[in-house]
């Protein structure tokens, strides 16, 4: 590539925006004890409803506010970030290698791989999502890791019918028949002629999920099907500021900012991604 | 000596069981260029892909035989027969765009082949692809080497598939309308090349083309196909000099100038074709798989 075009590159404020974003909630929520300036669980009645820091009544260190129990809403959003960023990379990377590594059988072997890999996920979609989770979990029994595995159980057809159509696109292709010529086995062509042209959508799927997953999560809180304990999610906090909109709309405002400016994020991001590593695009 | 290639009457049918070879038969000797010349549709990429084992799942061949230098495809199995046509014979592909994986650099592409199948050491395969491309007349081959295929002109990625197909010394090189999808300008220096080439190293090249032209620039026999049916074989300068069938006459009539290969066709003429489709059909009629 050429000095010019890495120029264009580097300045994709797209990839910039969302990365930078993405890179600071992670930091904050891997370094939330050292950063948070309150304890997230601390209640206080003396503090309750306290307004974010520009409006009359804040106090300093309670920059954006508390809840109508007196606790910290920063400090609760940084240590939220925790459980929303480990379901998004566990729960996402699981239905992302399920589902890739189906879509590729199924679209590069095609015959009845595909005919067995397609009908399983006609099947599975016939589920509405958000309903099939709330069963899944209801079965698994509620938890970080069923909320994980309900995620990647539920959305791995997504990878898996993206991934299909465009290996069997490219199984077409003259340079796979080339191969074949050439005496490569079809596994080995799979591997190391097909997926590399699919792996730039695998890359803006899999962001795009961790994003789905984030929602996904929130949803489970908000609907008091998700973790157990008393840690603080998105997805809770937003149903407890629900509840005091009237009051203190901070509680509500700040974690559903938040929430969607990551899942914003991460779908940008990987798109950004892919149009980085796709030979053809960049 | 035996044939570099002999193809002895195969027929291929489509599930509906409408027949797309009918009875083919035609030899490439050694060293020899054997064009198979005909209109779009007449199934000669059919019998290219048939003859390099890579025929669409729903084509069957249902008689026949295809023998690879005395080696008889149908006799070994489906591993050994992808090892005989790895090692023997290559494919020069009519689109050099998606014939190249396009997310994988040129160097690595052409290399692979050599090391991964081959078993050559790295630094031969490396010397190999070098003295190739310099044979194809590329003056940069660090660049190109390094580039992906669509960082190069068509014609450079056509350049960068003839080596290829040359470098592991095949004995038989299926080319398939090798310079239909290229520029004008591109296609005579193309054309040259695969003939200097071809001398070069005196491999035997089945030339599929629909250009009267090009065949009487590169070959030295040619087939003329109709719908999947070889109806005139001859030496090339034989084939122009006096040609037999009636078809040949009208393809002829039809390219005004066949020593131009870039003169516009005009369409055969009709009475002919309509001669032939009775011929064709009263064939298909009398013709039973094994007695044809
Ligand atoms: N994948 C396929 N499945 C079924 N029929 C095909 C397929 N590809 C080509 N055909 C048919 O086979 C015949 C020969 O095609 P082809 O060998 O590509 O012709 P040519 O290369 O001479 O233009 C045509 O009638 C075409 O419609
Ligand atoms: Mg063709």
């Amino acid at each position: 590539m050429d000095e010019a075009s890495v120029a264009r590159r580097g300045l994709s404020p797209r990839l910039w925006l969302a990365g930078g974003w993405l890179l600071l909630a992670l930091l904050a929520a891997i370094f939330a004890p050292l950063i948070a300036p309150q304890d997230p669980l601390a209640q206080d009645l003396m503090l309750e409803r306290l307004p974010p820091f520009w409006l009359d009544g804040a106090e300093p260190g309670y920059w954006l506010g508390t809840d109508s129990l007196g606790r910290d809403l920063l400090s609760r959003l940084i240590f939220g970030g925790r459980i929303a960023f480990i379901v998004a990379f566990a729960a996402a990377t699981s239905a992302c290698l399920l589902g890739s590594a189906l879509g590729l059988i199924a679209g590069y072997f095609g015959g009845w791989a595909d005919r067995i890999i397609s009908r399983i996920v006609d099947v599975w979609m016939a589920f509405p999502p958000v309903l099939f989770a709330i069963l899944l979990v209801a079965v698994l029994g509620t938890g970080l890791s069923s909320v994980i595995l309900a995620i990647a159980i539920i959305d791995w057809t997504r990878f898996c019918r993206v991934i299909r159509a465009e290996a069997m696109s490219q199984a077409r292709m003259d340079y796979v028949e080339s191969a074949r010529i050439a005496g490569y086995g079809r596994i080995g062509i799979m591997l190391r002629e097909v997926l590399p042209n699919v792996l730039p959508s695998v890359v803006a799927l899999l962001s795009l999920e961790m994003g789905i997953a984030v929602i996904v999560e929130a949803i489970l809180s908000f609907v008091n099907l998700s973790i157990s304990t008393d840690d603080p999610t998105w997805g809770s906090i937003i149903a407890e500021g629900r509840l005091s909109i009237h009051q203190a709309w901070w509680v509500l405002v700040f974690p559903l900012i938040t929430l969607i400016l990551t899942v914003l994020s991460f779908s940008q991001f990987g798109e950004a991604l892919k149009a980085r590593f796709d030979p053809v695009l960049r | 000596m035996s044939a570099c290639l002999e193809i002895r009457g195969l027929s291929a049918v489509l599930p509906n069981g409408q027949r797309v070879l009918r009875s083919v038969s035609l030899a490439v000797q050694p060293g020899e260029v054997r064009a198979l010349v005909g209109e779009s549709g007449a199934g000669k990429t059919m019998i290219g892909k048939a003859v390099l084992g890579v025929l669409p799942k729903s084509v069957r061949i249902v008689e026949g035989e295809m023998l690879i230098e005395g080696e008889d495809l149908g006799r070994l199995d489906a591993k050994a027969r992808r090892t005989l046509i790895g090692a023997r014979t290559a494919l020069i592909p009519q689109d050099p765009l998606t014939a190249l994986n396009p997310s994988r650099r040129i160097g690595p592409q052409m290399t692979d082949r050599l090391v991964r199948i081959l078993g050559w050491s790295t630094e031969r395969a490396d010397k190999r692809i070098r003295q190739l491309l310099d044979e194809v007349q590329i003056r940069d081959p660090e660049r190109v080497l390094k580039s992906y295929p669509h960082e190069l002109s068509g014609g450079m990625r056509q350049r960068v598939l003839i080596a290829a197909a040359f470098a592991a010394e095949p004995r038989l090189i299926v080319a398939d309308e090798p310079t239909t999808a290229l520029d004008v300008t591109v296609q005579k220096q193309i054309l040259r090349l695969i003939a200097q080439l071809q001398r070069d190293h005196g491999t035997a090249i089945l030339f599929v083309t629909h250009d009267l032209g090009v065949v009487a620039k590169i070959s030295q026999k040619v087939s003329v196909l109709y719908a999947g049916k070889v109806v005139e074989e001859a030496e090339t300068e034989a084939l122009f000099a006096a040609p037999q069938h009636p078809y040949t006459r009208a393809l002829m009539a039809a390219t005004p100038r066949y020593t131009d290969p870039y003169a516009s066709l005009k369409p055969v003429d009709e009475s002919v074709l309509a001669g032939l489709a009775v011929e064709i059909a009263a064939a298909d009629q009398a013709w039973r798989p094994g007695h044809g």
